[in-house]
Formats: C-alpha cells, sequence, structure tokens
C-alpha cells in the first residue's frame, strides 16, 4: 500500500534548487510514496518571517497545514529549514489552544481553520521510518560502494531536539543509515552537525565561508568523495558558495554536494539528468562517472553469468 | 558495573598537545559525571584539574563537553550517557582556551557579559520599583542564566569568530532591553550598541545554545527577539535588519521567497556590494537556479499578501 502525503515543495525547491523538486518526483515512486502537491502553500518563513511577525509566521504555516488537514494528509517536506520550521509551528499550535485560536482567527478570510491534527515529516524520515532501509535497499540498482559520503544534517533537522524528536541531536545516524543503505561508506566528522552559515551569507559573508568552509574541509580531510545534505539552503551554502569557502579557508575543496532525493536516485539508477545534477555549481561529474562505470561492470557480471 | 571514561587531558606548561586518558571505575546507582570525576581524582589520578562547586546546578562551574555535548557533569546521569552514546568521553567547553585538563579560561566570556553593561543604568523609577508581572515575563527565561558558557562554547559563530558577544551576553542584554525600569533613551542606547559587528546580527540561529543551555533560557529566542526590537525601534539599516524586513515584504508579494530578489533587498544601493555577489548570480542564472523575478511559484499569492497584512493591522 501506497504511502500518501500533502508535498509540501518549500520555496527553494521551486526557486534556486529545482533540482531538488526534479529528483524528489524522480525517486519518491519506486519508494512506494504517492503525494499531492500542496499548489497553493507559501513559505513558511524560514526562521525569519518570525523574527519581524511571530504571529504572521505561524499563520503561515497553520495556513499550509489547514490545505494538508482538508486532504487528510500529513505533511512531507524536502527541506530541513521547512521541517524544524514548521515542526515547531506545529508543536506550538498543537499545545497552546489559545494562540491556535488566535492563529485560525487570522486564516478566517480564506474560510481556513487548522484543527490540528496533522503531522510534519521530513522525506529523511519517512525514508528512515515509514518507507524503511530494507525497501530501500531493495530498490539500490547500483551500490554506491566505495564511494565516501559526508552526511551534512543542517541546525533545522536537529535542533532544537524537542521540536523534532527524531534523531539524537549529539550522534544523529539517519542520515548516515541511508547512505549505507545505498551501499556506500558515511564520513563520521564533527562538522556534520553545524550550520552551514547560509543565514547570515548575503550580510555577514565572512563568518558564513569561514563555517561553511571548515564543515566542507573537515569532510573533504575525512576522505569524502561528496556530501549529501537533506536541507536545500545548506545545500546552496555547500555548493554555490564553496568556491569562496574554499579561498577563505585556504583548501581546494572541489566536494560535490547532493541532494538527499539525488543520491538515492543515482543509486537507483536514475540518470543523472533526471536528478538535476547538471545544475550544480560545483562538477558531479566523478560521482556520476563512479555510478556509469559500477553500472557498467553489473552489466557485465549479468551478462556473464 | 565498571565503566571506561575517556577524559582529554592538557597540562599547558608540560604538554605539547591535548591527550586523552582512560580511566576505569566501578559506577553506582545515580552516579553523575561529577561524581565519577570526584572519584577519579581521589583514587586514581590526584593531577585531574575541573571546577566544580555546588554540585546542584545552581553555580554553573561544572560545565564541559560530555559525549560531545556541552552539560553540567553534576547533573549528567553516567548511566543515561552510556546507554545514550555507548561510552562516555569528556572534554573541557570548545572554543575557549584550556587552563588545565577541564579548566577553562572564562575571562573572555566574563567581559563580554561585563560589556552589554547587565544593570539598570539611568534607573528613572524610584529604587524600590518592582517591576510588573507582565513585565517580567517578558524577560523570557533569562533571569535563568547561570553564566556556566555551554552556549558560548557551543556557539557556531563564536568557533569562527571569536570576537562575537555570543549568546550569554546577548540574552543578557536583551533583559535589560526589556525592562520597564529602564528610560526609553537607555533603552535604546542598548539597541544602538548592539547594532554593529560582534552584535546580535552575527546569529545564524543554529539553535546549539538553545539545545545545550541547562536552565532552559533560550538565547537564541532572546537574541531574536533584540532583533525584532530594533527593527520596531527604526534599526533598520543593518544588512540583517534588511534580510529580516525584506524577507517579509517578498514573502507578502510572492508567497514564497524569490532568491533572485533577495539578496538586492539586502544590498540595497550598494553598487560594491552588488558587484560582490553578481558573479555567483550569473553563474547560477547559467545552471538554471535563477528563478523569475516577476513571477510567483505558488498560487494564489494575493492570499499570503492579505494574511501577513491582517496580521499587522
Amino acid at each position: 500500500m501506497a504511502l500518501k502525503y500533502a508535498l509540501y515543495p518549500g520555496c527553494a525547491a521551486k526557486g534556486a534548487t529545482p533540482e531538488l523538486f526534479q529528483s524528489t518526483m524522480a525517486v519518491i515512486g519506486r519508494l512506494g510514496i504517492e503525494v499531492t502537491e500542496l499548489t497553493a502553500s507559501s513559505c513558511c518563513g524560514a526562521g525569519v518571517v518570525g523574527e519581524a511577525d511571530p504571529d504572521g509566521a505561524l499563520a503561515l504555516s497553520a495556513r499550509t497545514f489547514a490545505q494538508a488537514e482538508r486532504l487528510g494528509l500529513d505533511i512531507m517536506t524536502i527541506c530541513g529549514t521547512c521541517q524544524g520550521v514548521m515542526g515547531g509551528a506545529n508543536r506550538k499550535l498543537k499545545s497552546d489552544p489559545a494562540l491556535l485560536t488566535r492563529v485560525n482567527r487570522l486564516l478566517q478570510s480564506e474560510g481556513l481553520t487548522y484543527r490540528g491534527t496533522i503531522q510534519v515529516k521530513h522525506l529523511l524520515w519517512i525514508v528512515v521510518r515509514e518507507v524503511g532501509l530494507e525497501k530501500l535497499k531493495d530498490e539500490v540498482q547500483v551500490t554506491l560502494g566505495d564511494l565516501k559520503i559526508a552526511p551534512f544534517y543542517g541546525c533545522y533537522i536537529l535542533r532544537p531536539s524537542g521540536d523534532l524528536g527524531f534523531d539524537d541531536p549529539e550522534h544523529p545516524n539517519s542520515l548516515d543509515k541511508v547512505i549505507r543503505a545505498v551501499g556506500a561508506e558515511p564520513v563520521d566528522y564533527g562538522g556534520k552537525i553545524k550550520c552551514c552559515g547560509f543565514p547570515i551569507i548575503l550580510e555577514k559573508e565572512d563568518i558564513a565561508l569561514a563555517m561553511n568552509g571548515a564543515n566542507l574541509k573537515e569532510a573533504k580531510d575525512g576522505g569524502a568523495d561528496a556530501m549529501v545534505t537533506p536541507c536545500p539552503l545548506c545545500h546552496m551554502s555547500l555548493d554555490i558558495y564553496q568556491e569562496r569557502a574554499g579561498r577563505k579557508v585556504g583548501a581546494n575543496l572541489n566536494l560535490p554536494v547532493l541532494h538527499l532525493p539525488q543520491m538515492l536516485g543515482l543509486a537507483m539508477g536514475v540518470p543523472a539528468e533526471d536528478l538535476g545534477l547538471q545544475r550544480h555549481l560545483v562538477p558531479v561529474d566523478s560521482i556520476v562517472r563512479a555510478v556509469e562505470e559500477r553500472k557498467m561492470e553489473r552489466g557485465k557480471e549479468k551478462s556473464r553469468s | 558495573m565498571r565503566l571506561a571514561f575517556t577524559i582529554q587531558r592538557y597540562n599547558p606548561e608540560l604538554d605539547a598537545a591535548p591527550h586523552d586518558e582512560t580511566y576505569r571505575l566501578d559506577v553506582t546507582r545515580g552516579m553523575t559525571v561529577l561524581d565519577a570525576l570526584l572519584r577519579i581524582k581521589n583514587e586514581l589520578d590526584g593531577r585531574l584539574t575541573f571546577r566544580y562547586s555546588c554540585r546542584s546546578a545552581i553555580c554553573g562551574s561544572c560545565s564541559m563537553t560530555i559525549n560531545g555535548g556541552e552539560k553540567l557533569a553534576c547533573r549528567t546521569s553516567v548511566r543515561k550517557e552510556w546507554e545514550r552514546h555507548g561510552g562516555i568521553t569528556v572534554g573541557p567547553l570548545r572554543n575557549l582556551p584550556v587552563l588545565k585538563d577541564l579548566s577553562v579560561d572564562m575571562g573572555s566570556f566574563w567581559g563580554k557579559v561585563r560589556a552589554v553593561e547587565p544593570w539598570l543604568r539611568d534607573d528613572t523609577r524610584p529604587p524600590d520599583a518592582v517591576p510588573s508581572a507582565s513585565r517580567v515575563s517578558r524577560f523570557h527565561n533569562v533571569d535563568a542564566c547561570i553564566m556556566c558558557g555551554a552556549c558560548v562554547a557551543t556557539c557556531t559563530v563564536h568557533e569562527v569568530d571569536k570576537r562575537f558577544l555570543g549568546p550569554a551576553a546577548l540574552a543578557k542584554a536583551y533583559r535589560f532591553v526589556a525592562d520597564a525600569r529602564e528610560s526609553g533613551q537607555a533603552r535604546t542606547a542598548r539597541l544602538a550598541s548592539l547594532q554593529g559587528p560582534t552584535g546580535m546580527w552575527d546569529c545564524t540561529r543554529c539553535n546549539f545554545c538553545v539545545e545545550v543551555c541547562p536552565k532552559d533560557v533560550q538565547p537564541m529566542e532572546a537574541i531574536i527577539r533584540l532583533r525584532r526590537e530594533s527593527i520596531e525601534a527604526g534599526y533598520d539599516e543593518t544588512g540583517g535588519a534588511r534580510h529580516v524586513v525584506g524577507f517579509r515584504d517578498l514573502v507578502a508579494r510572492f508567497g514564497r521567497l524569490n532568491e533572485v530578489l533577495m539578496p538586492l533587498k539586502v544590498i540595497g544601493l550598494s553598487l560594491r556590494k552588488f558587484l560582490h555577489v553578481l558573479p555567483l548570480g550569473l553563474r547560477m542564472l547559467l545552471k538554471g537556479k535563477v528563478p523569475n523575478p516577476l513571477h510567483s511559484s505558488m498560487d494564489g499569492p494575493e492570499r499570503v499578501r492579505a494574511l501577513l497584512e491582517q496580521d499587522r493591522r
């Protein structure tokens, strides 16, 4: 039986990281996930709208929850930041009836009400807990064996853990487990739970690049062939700003950074162009080549047997 | 049960670099990491150095890095750590100079707390005036701070820029900004002093401080409130404030964030800054990563504008 969700795309997957949306749609069917896209959903506020306008930011999330509730579906997010912000908003709204009433008043003009019945789950969590790693392993066509992949979790999918409650915030392992399930080896490094610097990259680039560069360099020094992240904002920082971050920390990084569904797609044998890999600023050729070589080896083995 | 404790040792006068030493200890029911450290010091190695005082999570002296996270040794259960991590490693607070073993130099921490002048300045009310209950709640949880330094040690910005005032001092500053006993003038001066480099706009909202705080102070929430108070007080020209206001305005206009227009909102009319982001923008354009700046990717963005405008009224 298919797992059904209301897909909340968020801004980045419909904007500067369209490859995230493309690769998500290319892989979820194979994992038995069916989605209805919330095409009339807004930005979650990304924690930024809430800095100026806390109730307005909660109303943005509540409005999306009400849309999913109408469909009778839980929400699937594909962005770590959306997950953190909306997970936190959902906890607040569910635990504070007065707040829920106040926020619902803002939704009235659109005829929406949130009753507090849905859950918000990131694709990563759904893959680990609901699809299951065994099912994922069944779908792996090309094992990414002997590739070392560095997980980069991103802040919002881990902290504050009281709002999220999935991974251990000190030693998370969900993404590590997914890397193992596709046959690759996760790189263990301290930076995997740290901050990519993206929220201040426009106004405090020096600080953000120092953070970003340190994490990338640590992964690279740990032997990483690639990095994978469940957050497109981290991806923008790690990919788009990687060259500048490398200059900042005095390292030639050149580390391909994959979105979570791109890594799944490569292992499932989905063609690189269907995963939008050509859209990255740091070339992903080395990884695509390694996967192609394995596909050919596998083909040869098959014809021999 | 006998457990191994791996403890980082470092005596700057003798050692070239920090190194780990492992001690084995029979642990008893209800034992805390501080109990274990005291046993190790008393029974196995008298040279082991660490700070502690109250043993009941009030004084904030025994904060250290336990299994990768900043914790008070006196309220961290050995058994729970073992169950959670399968081992126990102990080190000093990170990103502060180590004096010896688990003791760090807290000088920079106290200097930053002092720098925000954590006392009532320009007190215009009579000395016995007590803030009303509704006003006290505006302090958020900041009065619960025990100055243990865990938030600063874990702060990802402080890690790369030691000048950053950091979560504890900024939270303390917010406590006084929110104190009704200070005059409007003193409040404005406080906000003004925190607008520059190393101040409130350096925080990335990584949530580490919220995660590690043993007293649920939520320093990041206090920093967010400082930012909100600043924007409301008219300090809206810093890059950080332009980011927040510009982000809100873009979401109100398009329903979703437009990543082409966001940098322009932060940059404003600065040609130098524009030329700095332009090369990345062009590379993104060539890779098909630049969304249409005139079009919203959602259905019915005008409903989001109505929602946010209604809330602002």
